[in-house]
């Protein structure tokens, strides 16, 4: 595949998110999932004449919500569109969609690839209703219509032609998936159908500028198959061009199962739409001010998140993209640093935040995911709340008792279910941190007899200094803040041996 | 009041005698459509209702002077016996109609009518609004059977009211039309000539109150399809704003158009149904949330407004497009009465008028052929059977061509045709957008009159009436006759038609009333219902009754 080198894809994604509201964009049946067929549909929902749309506050609510935590534009005025197509499903014969006036224009949707920060720009995001299924039953010879999806709300989102690899496409639909978990309007989960994708696939020469004819792939399923599907396209499109033959504008039909595409049946690409403004709903001003508010109660988006942990709180990446992309582990987090006493969604900048914030994530990630994952069990489920867990950093930030100790405190925090202080005080574990009192302990070490050859080495081998510290550390059965303990030992030593 | 000189004064004199009303059934129900008088068990006439108006019915019934169900009974028979020579009505809801009424009854004898307005006053629905207790076919094939299991906004408020719905009206198959012909269930005569039609497309809700089968209706008004038949049948009709009427239940026909109205004899009547019927309703998005004033007060008051005169603005070129010298008459003798009783009138130039025709029908046509795609039998309604098609593509689009091409009506698929191929092919820009905008061009015509008066008078209909034979074929000529009401209609404004006068084209033909349309700005229908209920003190035009759907033939002059 030499050739390949030659040629660079260029894929856009059409990604259309099935909201969670608890009813349909514009009828009150209700808007579930499960149930048996035509559980959920009211005479809207099949097209019974004399009905009307009443358009749905919260689904406007967040296909508003998704644009403004992509950086969209948001319109002034609110339209709805007719989009006219004859098929069984579509039960009256147009869906409402939004055509030349969509909510959300512009924006970007960020997310990470090998670990770095890729931007694709979006052109647009829009309400727009669903329609139904229709199953065929080949051993009765009969169509079947299941209408309990038809008119449930869903946000298209339409992204720029900026995607250049398959793997960056299924990274940047996994993003989106994420993104709408974590504004909670979606669940995004496509394997039940919250979430589909199409795909748009062409590809020129490496260092041209204008597009060539795309093919759109269908049927997509989830990330792992759109990498599949969107490579499989590239390669038959590179052949095609490499036999001299051009590639034409079609629809493509994904086969998971043969892992090959299939030029779809339906001739959609010719059909005319015809939309129509729609005259049952004239336009409406979208309040700025509710605009704002819905901007003001966004939850932070993953990579805003990522991005404030690894630059002011000084994460790893490793930790920063762990509890920025799951948003429970993001949650408990977050209430781990408030119980720690770093302020909420703070500026973090003293060093001493700082420092209380890798120990959270340290003791999160590492400890309580070790202990939890052994056990095999989500975090929801941890016997260690939040707040203890800050409970804890906090001890150990503030010196009173150490690292060695604080795992000990752990292990019984995990079984017990107490909190630290309870513990703490229980096993009288606190941690000596009087300098004073350090001080004392210290002269009475070097002042043992068995001690007296050492200090005389220790002139020459400063390195010694650890095995003072753990003379006297054993002193205090290991209460004593080590870091403090060595710094008053150095300084004893140090005035001896002048 | 000085009475005007072409009034038959036997005409009034003559007052029916008291007789027993009959409340047995006359004719067999299930006696099918169409059978000729001759054929029928022919019992005697039934008597005309003893009452003068919907108020005088709602106070008989309140003060139990006669139950509901004996008037029910009263308006079943006449509608039985006469509905098969008018073709007003396409279903007779007996049953549900009696046992509507026995509950009006037991509400008045149990002192909880405060509700009842409209108290046992029989009303007849126009076949596109759709009702729970019985099918709604909007006079198609593609809907024969078909229950929607729920009652438009509108019914349901007459009926919260008390009216009966005693029988669903005929129209031209969903609305389209503006004869009363293209019914696939038959014409609809006009029972003040049995030779002509009604009008349309509301022309079964017409014809059943003017002979008396009913005292109100409810009509749907798209292009002038209340206020046409209802001129042709010497009704009062009204077209309300758009959005005061709730579209809930309303088989669509042109969305942004659509409007119901209510049909009566007299002005106090329309303005009782209007009391009812206006209103906020959350179920239908284009509906307006406006206070509701009182419609009935209003047709006390004189032609005067912020004591000064009412002005009456006559558009010129509406005026001169009438030609025949019968109707100019009637018109002119119309606006001198206005003029003589305490109203200014003037002249006005409205240019732009005359393309709401054009622009009407493109609009119309395109949002009818956009509303009726869910007719396709698939969920409802009729399904063409099929032979044996190769692949499953051609089932599809074989199930659709053939159930649509079997449903539909001639003027309904004349107008799906246009309406498609204006979105697909007309590039919107050029034919309707292009309408779109010569439609606000009107509305702002309009906006510019009401500057100079606070209402405006023009002819309704620029003909007398059409006979069946001479029903035009040729679909523009019929479009013609919506040349005076469209503009209303693409403006969403308020307009009244109301019997103006009465003609005979010879001596020997039986008379033909003559309407004239009242439009108002926006939200005034209380100056529409003012102005027509003055020129009904001033007139006894409406007082006439029709006589040629009667067994008897009296000379209605008889002078």
């Amino acid at each position: 595949m030499n050739n390949s080198v030659e040629y660079e894809p260029i894929i856009g994604l059409e990604i259309h998110v099935r909201l969670h509201t608890r009813s349909k964009a514009f009828s009150g049946a209700p808007s579930e999932f499960g149930g048996r067929p035509n559980d959920y549909i009211d005479p809207y929902s099949i097209g019974v004449p004399g009905t009307l749309p009443i358009p749905n506050r919260l689904a406007l609510e967040y296909v508003l919500r998704l644009g403004l935590a992509c950086g969209c534009a948001i319109a002034r005025m609110g339209e709805f569109a007719r989009k006219h197509y004859f098929y069984p499903d579509l039960p009256k014969g147009y869906q409402i969609t939004q055509s030349d006036a969509p909510l959300c224009e512009g924006g970007r949707l960020d997310f990470l690839f090998c670990g770095e920060k890729r931007s694709v720009g979006l052109l647009r995001i829009h309400l727009e209703e669903d329609a139904g299924k229709m199953l065929h039953d080949p051993v009765r010879n009969v169509s079947l219509l299941d209408f309990n999806r038809a008119g449930t709300p869903l946000a298209e989102i339409v992204t720029q032609p900026d995607l250049r690899s398959a793997k960056e496409a299924a990274e940047c639909l996994s993003a989106v998936q994420k993104l709408v978990r974590f504004l909670r309007i979606s669940d995004g989960n496509m394997e039940e159908g919250s979430l589909r994708c199409d795909a748009n696939v062409s590809i020129r020469r490496k260092g041209e500028t204008l597009f060539c004819e795309r093919t759109e792939l269908k049927n997509i399923n989830s990330c792992k198959q759109m990498e599949r599907a969107i490579e499989s396209e590239i390669g038959r499109q590179i052949d095609l061009v490499n036999r001299g033959e051009t590639v034409t504008k079609e629809t493509r039909r994904w086969d998971a199962e043969h892992e090959r595409s299939f030029p779809s049946r339906k001739k959609e690409a010719e059909t005319e739409y015809a939309y129509l403004p729609d005259p049952d709903l004239p336009p409406f001003a979208i309040d700025p001010m509710w605009v704002q508010s819905i901007a003001a109660a966004l939850p932070e988006t993953p990579m805003q998140r990522r991005e404030r942990y690894m630059k002011r709180m000084g994460l790893s990446a490793y930790d920063a993209n762990l509890l920025s992309t799951d948003p429970e582990l993001g949650a408990f987090f977050e209430a781990t640093l408030v119980s720690a006493g770093i302020p909420e969604k703070g500026e973090a900048s003293a060093e001493e935040d700082r420092r209380r914030a890798k120990l959270c994530a340290n003791w999160l990630t590492t400890e309580l995911l070790g202990a939890l994952g052994q056990q095999n069990r989500p975090v929801a489920w941890s016997p260690v709340s939040a707040e203890s867990l800050g409970e804890l950093v906090r001890y150990i930030a503030d010196g009173r008792i150490n690292g060695k100790q604080g795992k000990e405190v752990f292990a019984h925090m995990y079984e017990s279910r107490q909190t630290p202080t309870e513990i703490i005080e229980r096993l009288g574990l606190c941690q000596i941190t009087d300098t004073a009192e350090l001080a004392t302990v210290c002269r009475r070490v070097l002042a043992e007899p068995t001690i007296e050859k050492q200090i005389q080495k220790y002139k020459t081998n400063p390195k010694l200094l650890g095995f003072f510290v753990g003379h006297a550390l054993s002193e205090t059965q290991g209460k004593a803040n080590p870091e403090r303990l060595s710094a008053v030992m150095q300084q004893l030593l140090d005035e001896k041996t002048r | 009041m000085d009475e005007p000189e072409n009034e038959p004064a036997s005409e009034l004199a003559s007052e029916p005698e008291d007789e027993p009303i009959d409340t047995e059934p006359l004719t067999d129900p299930s006696v099918p459509y169409g059978t000729p008088p001759e054929q029928l068990n022919r019992p005697p006439e039934p008597a005309r209702p003893p009452f003068s108006s919907v108020a005088d019915l709602v106070a008989k019934v309140r003060s139990r002077e006669m139950s509901a169900v004996e008037v029910t009974n009263l308006y079943l028979t006449r509608l039985q016996y006469y509905e098969v020579r008018l073709g007003a009505v396409v279903r007779i809801t007996r049953e549900q109609a009696l046992a509507a009424a026995e509950a009006v009854d037991e509400k008045i004898r149990q002192g909880a009518d405060e509700e009842l307005f409209l108290a046992g006053v029989p009303v007849v629905v126009k076949d596109n609004l759709c009702t729970a207790d019985c099918p709604t076919t909007a006079a198609s094939k593609i809907l024969e059977h078909f229950e929607p299991g729920y009652d438009a906004t509108a019914v349901e408020r007459l009926r919260r009211a008390g009216a009966i719905v005693i029988a669903k009206a005929s129209l031209d198959e969903f609305g389209m039309g503006s004869s009363g012909g293209f019914s696939t269930l038959g014409s609809c005569r006009n029972p003040w000539r049995l030779s002509d039609m009604a009008g349309g497309s509301s022309g079964g809700s017409a014809a059943a109150v003017a002979a008396s089968l009913c005292m109100l209706s409810l009509g749907t008004d798209t292009g002038g399809s209340v206020r046409q038949p209802a001129s042709f049948c010497g009704l009062v009709g009204l077209r309300p704003t758009y959005g005061l009427v709730s579209r809930f239940g309303v088989i669509a026909h042109a969305c942004s158009m659509d409007q119901v109205g209510p049909m009566g004899r007299y002005v106090e009547d329309v303005a009782r149904a209007m009391q009812v019927l206006g209103g906020y309703d959350p179920r239908d998005p284009t509906s307006l949330a406006v206070e509701q004033p009182d419609y009935l007060a209003a047709c006390e008051k004189p032609l005067v407004l912020d004591d000064k005169p009412v002005r009456i603005g006559l558009p010129k070129e509406a005026h001169e497009a009438i030609s025949d010298p019968l109707l100019r008459d009637v018109f002119e003798t119309a606006i001198s009465r206005f003029a003589d009783n305490g109203a200014t009138t003037q002249w006005l130039s409205m240019p732009m008028a005359k393309h709401g025709l054009a622009a009407y029908h493109l609009i119309a046509a395109v949002e009818a052929a956009s509303n009726l795609a869910r007719y396709d039998g698939v969920r409802y309604g009729r399904r063409a059977s099929l032979a044996e098609p190769t692949s499953d593509e051609e089932v599809l689009s074989a199930l659709y061509k053939r159930s649509r091409q079997e449903g539909f009506g001639p003027e309904v698929r004349r107008r799906i045709i246009l309406g498609a191929y204006l979105r697909r092919f007309g590039h919107k820009e050029d034919l309707f957008g292009r309408a779109c905008q010569v439609r606000t061009l009107i509305a702002r015509e309009f906006a510019q009159a009401f500057e100079q008066c606070d209402v405006l008078l023009l002819p309704t209909v620029p003909i007398i009436g059409f006979a069946v034979e001479d029903t035009p074929n040729v679909p523009l000529e019929l479009y013609q006759t919506d040349v005076f009401t469209v503009g209303a209609s693409l403006a969403g404004l308020p307009a009244l038609t109301f019997m103006a006068g009465a003609v005979r084209t010879t001596t020997t033909t039986p008379t033909s009333p003559v309407g004239m349309q009242l439009i108002a700005p926006r939200l005034q229908e209380t100056l529409v219902l003012r102005v027509a209920a003055v020129y009904q003190r001033l007139t006894t035009f409406h007082k006439l009754e029709p006589k040629d759907y009667l067994d008897s033939e009296e000379d209605p002059f008889g002078v």
